[in-house]
């Protein structure tokens, strides 16, 4: 069977090339296949991360082809023929080895979001919400936190001084999943504009475009947390209310961008006892 | 003698899937020192692989379902080799595990007035799964990884752990292990350690398990002196996917199942029906007609056979393989484009509508997909105290799939997102307790941990040797055609032959590169967790002469009902080699035992 190239990036924090395998094409495959075919063969201590290989954890980013991909989910027979796959780490972050970059960033970002802080429950103790509520936060959930939006942003992209005050698109959605929790009462939005930099992004879409799991990242959470900073910050009737009162949520169906669909049980949701 | 770097904490929870998250917030909510190591970034486990829902009588769907209800089918799925007493506090404690996620930021699916969803599952007289599309392991690990962040734990991340250390009085004192982006050494002392590795299943070479799951929990436990149990119980999930072949293993939720898809073979005939045993016979449907109505109506109609439990299902797609029905790439049809819409399809299981069109090229919601049996999970393991997740050995404790006795001999799908939690919760409560009456500075004694960084550097001391690489293929190909679904006492005898040779191999590995993220070394280090997992599970599969739950033996088609009332027990004996011997399990009380006397419709 005909041999696939394999460009791969090699080296470390002091630099590195890229280097060529020839591999056997196999039928199915994905790049992470090839990968692992390359460290079994040629190449035993070349350093990638993966872990599902079934596009759920996010751990194999890389850029393929100049693009932010999931190796495990990018199919060789979808890449151009006759070419060689190029594999490079996701340059925003500092490279440990080869296709491995520290994303401890992310990490860092991660722990200063304000934490969830749900309202009083129900009398019985649990909590009531609606479908149609929870599924603009559910949205968010789906992501993997694979950091292909963050690799791909151009504000931290190439400006690594941005990155004290960026929060980056996956975390963003983390806020506007918060923003819009029915039982969340924490307001983030003074911190989004005054240290997350939401104002920073410009909105090109690029998250958007490379989200493996389809997260409308700037339609549904970067435009409208945009819409409530700015509400927030030049309305000083809210802002009078925020100092005094508890704030309360609108709903996600009103706060999102586009109306969720209603969503109309079936019997197939609820079979009726 | 190689440097180390030295931490001390009261906890040390060794894995951060579900059950190390939820041990180590236990432990850090009651102000201990508290520290998580996990292999891989946080967030990234296997728990986030589990897709269909965590199994919790809530009763929002069928308020008829309670805690007897899900204790009785967790013991007739376990066919009945379950400790009783962890599948008791398992049912009646899930629920409160599940609103407590709620509490932390959880986003599960809704009924139409406002609780959470629950779904049907195989084994599972109502539905019971609290979910979120097909990815609630995700929203699980994410909500627990969300809290551990807030409370702020220690996450020692990208970090191996190769071997716990002992005290001088055989107390458990610590681990030691090393830092996978830099390659150098990690000691723990730790006055309590938390054991929550999760799997085995990367010594099969099929197999739904991420490459973490290598077992070293199982192998660090007996290495420590502690009892493991029925480790020859591994069940073979009857839905991955089969082609292409580069994703052969990975997993299809059964909640495609519960949502109404069926198995057919190459026939189109829904072949489940041939395959009910006696049983579940008086409470599965013996029609296409009643199994269909069953959707709609659990009252009046019985479950489809699509939703027995998993081993059954497993052993049935086997048998209409080998009898020539199977699908061109060596499986059986699930089909549930003929009956359901596009739209519920995708609404409902969007990972597995995008995972079979990114991977397969195959649209779900308009052709079948292939599937086939993958090892998905192991039953056995260590043994636990059902009330405390305390090992046999002091200062060791041990929950979710490393630990085993709630599952018995087969696992019900949603029962392992629900003993995360409630085991995990139960596993940071009694290490704490033990922490907090532990007396003096734990520390490591007998040269264990001095031994154990000699053993982890040896590969680099060697200029040539046996690739990891070669030997990881070796072991899987010959546990998966060995030690697989079906099993028999000559190959198993054969296996454990094999399994000489490759420790004979695995001796001389020799690894090259530096220390520095190497996964060819990281492999190294994984091996001999995979090797004495792999013989311990031949040895068990060899010991239980009978056929019960995920353990199949063509030669002893049948249960035995005096091997059903023991748990084989493997510990290392005085001379090194592990042995095994039959222990009676617990015996149920009897307002208990009455539960399985009553009319089971």
């Amino acid at each position: 069977m005909a041999d696939v190239t394999m460009r791969v990036w090699r080296g470390d924090p002091g630099g590195g090339d890229f280097t060529d395998y020839d591999m056997p094409a196999v039928e199915g495959e994905v790049v992470l296949d090839v990968i692992h075919r390359i460290q079994a063969g040629p190449a035993p201590d070349l350093a990638c991360r993966w872990n599902c290989k079934a596009g759920k954890c996010g751990s194999c980013s890389a850029e393929i082809n100049g693009l932010p991909r999931l190796m495990c989910m990018t199919r060789m027979e979808d890449l151009p023929p006759d070419e060689p796959v190029v594999v490079a780490p996701m340059r925003t972050f500092p490279i440990i080895r080869d296709l491995v970059t520290d994303v401890s960033f992310n990490y860092e970002m991660a722990r200063q979001v304000p934490t969830f802080s749900p309202g009083p429950p129900e009398a019985d103790g649990t909590y009531r919400m609606m479908q149609q509520d929870v599924e603009r936060g559910q949205e968010f959930r789906k992501c993997i936190e694979c950091f292909m939006c963050q690799d791909i942003c151009h504000v931290i992209r190439d400006h690594e001084e941005n990155k004290e005050y960026f929060a980056g698109p996956r975390f963003f959605i983390r806020y506007m999943e918060l923003e819009s929790h029915p039982l969340d009462t924490n307001d983030r939005r003074e911190l989004l504009r005054e240290r997350m930099g939401i104002g920073m992004c410009n909105i090109t879409k690029c998250c958007t475009e490379v989200c493996p799991e389809h997260i409308k990242i700037t339609d549904n959470a970067i435009i409208p947390l945009k819409e409530r900073v700015v509400d927030s910050s030049y309305d000083p009737i809210a802002w009078l209310g925020r100092k005094i009162l508890r704030r309360t949520k609108r709903s996600a169906a009103d706060a999102a961008v586009e109306q969720a669909p209603p969503a109309v049980p079936t019997f197939e949701d609820a079979p009726a006892p | 003698m190689p440097d180390y770097e030295t931490h001390d904490f009261d906890v040390v929870v060794i894995g951060a899937g579900g059950a190390g998250l939820r041990a180590a917030i236990e432990a850090k909510e009651r102000g201990l020192r508290t520290a998580i190591v996990c292999k891989s970034l946080l967030g990234k486990a296997h728990t986030v692989m589990a897709e269909g829902g965590a199994a919790a009588a809530m009763g929002n769907v069928w308020s008829e379902d309670n805690w007897q209800v899900h204790f009785r089918d967790t013991m007739r799925g376990g066919k009945m080799l379950n400790n009783w007493r962890m599948a008791q506090l398992h049912a009646q404690e899930a629920p409160d595990r599940i609103y407590e996620l709620e509490r932390w930021g959880a986003l599960f699916d809704r009924t139409p007035d406002g609780r959470i969803l629950q779904r049907d599952f195989g084994g599972h007289r109502y539905a019971r799964l609290a979910h979120v599309g097909d990815r609630t392991g995700l929203e699980l690990i994410r909500t627990l990884q969300q809290r551990a962040v807030a409370l702020g734990i220690d996450v020692f991340m990208e970090c191996k752990v190769l071997r716990l250390t002992r005290d001088d009085q055989g107390r458990v004192s610590g681990a030691v292990g090393y830092w996978r982006p830099t390659g150098e050494f990690v000691a723990f002392r730790a006055k309590a350690v938390v054991l929550a590795t999760g799997s085995i299943g990367k010594s099969w070479l099929y197999t739904s398990n991420s490459w973490e799951s290598t077992g070293d929990g199982h192998a660090m436990a007996l290495w420590a002196g502690a009892d493991l149990i029925d480790m020859e119980c591994v069940q073979f999930h009857p839905t991955g996917m089969v082609w292409p072949l580069s994703v052969r293993g990975i997993l299809v939720t059964e909640g495609v199942r519960g949502d109404g898809g069926v198995l057919r073979n190459s026939d189109g005939k829904r072949f489940m029906f041939d395959y009910i045993p006696a049983m579940f016979s008086a409470e599965t449907a013996d029609s296409e007609a009643e199994g269909d109505r069953w959707y709609e109506d659990h009252i009046n109609n019985r479950r489809p056979p699509e939703l027995l439990p998993r081993d059954e299902v497993a052993r049935s797609i086997n048998s209409e393989v080998k009898a020539g029905r199977g699908s061109p790439h060596g499986g059986v049809f699930l089909d549930i484009a003929t009956r359901r819409s596009a739209e519920y399809i995708r609404r409902r299981l969007p990972s597995m509508y995008h995972q079979f069109k990114e991977l397969a090229g195959v649209d779900i919601t308009t052709e079948p997909m292939e599937v086939g049996p993958t090892c998905h999970y192991v039953m056995g393991g260590i043994r636990v105290d059902a009330d405390t997740a305390a090992t046999t050995v002091p200062g060791l404790f041990a929950a979710g799939e490393v630990a085993a006795g709630l599952h018995g001999a087969n696992r019900l799908g949603g029962n392992s997102l629900s003993d995360l939690l409630v085991f995990g919760r139960r596993a940071g409560m009694a290490a704490s307790d033990f922490a907090e009456g532990r007396s003096g500075h734990p520390e490591p004694s007998g040269g264990e941990l001095e031994a154990a960084l000699a053993e982890a550097e040896a590969p680099f001391n060697r200029s040539e040797g046996e690739s990891p690489y070669d030997l990881q293929a070796d072991l899987q190909k010959m546990m998966q055609s060995l030690v697989g679904i079906i099993r028999t006492e000559s190959e198993l005898t054969e296996a454990l032959g094999e399994l000489d040779k490759l420790d004979d191999r695995a001796s001389r590995m020799a690894v090259s590169g530096g220390r520095v993220y190497n996964p060819g070394w990281n492999l190294a280090t994984d091996l001999p967790s995979m090797l004495a997992v792999s013989r311990m599970v031949a040895k068990g599969a060899i010991e239980r002469r009978e056929s019960r739950g995920g353990h199949t033996r063509d030669d002893y088609p049948k249960p035995d009902p005096e091997l059903g009332k023991v748990n084989l027990v493997q510990r290392l004996g005085s001379g090194g080699a592990v042995t095994i011997t039959p222990e009676p399990i617990p015996v149920m009380p009897p307002e208990l035992q009455a539960l399985f006397e009553e009319d089971s419709h």
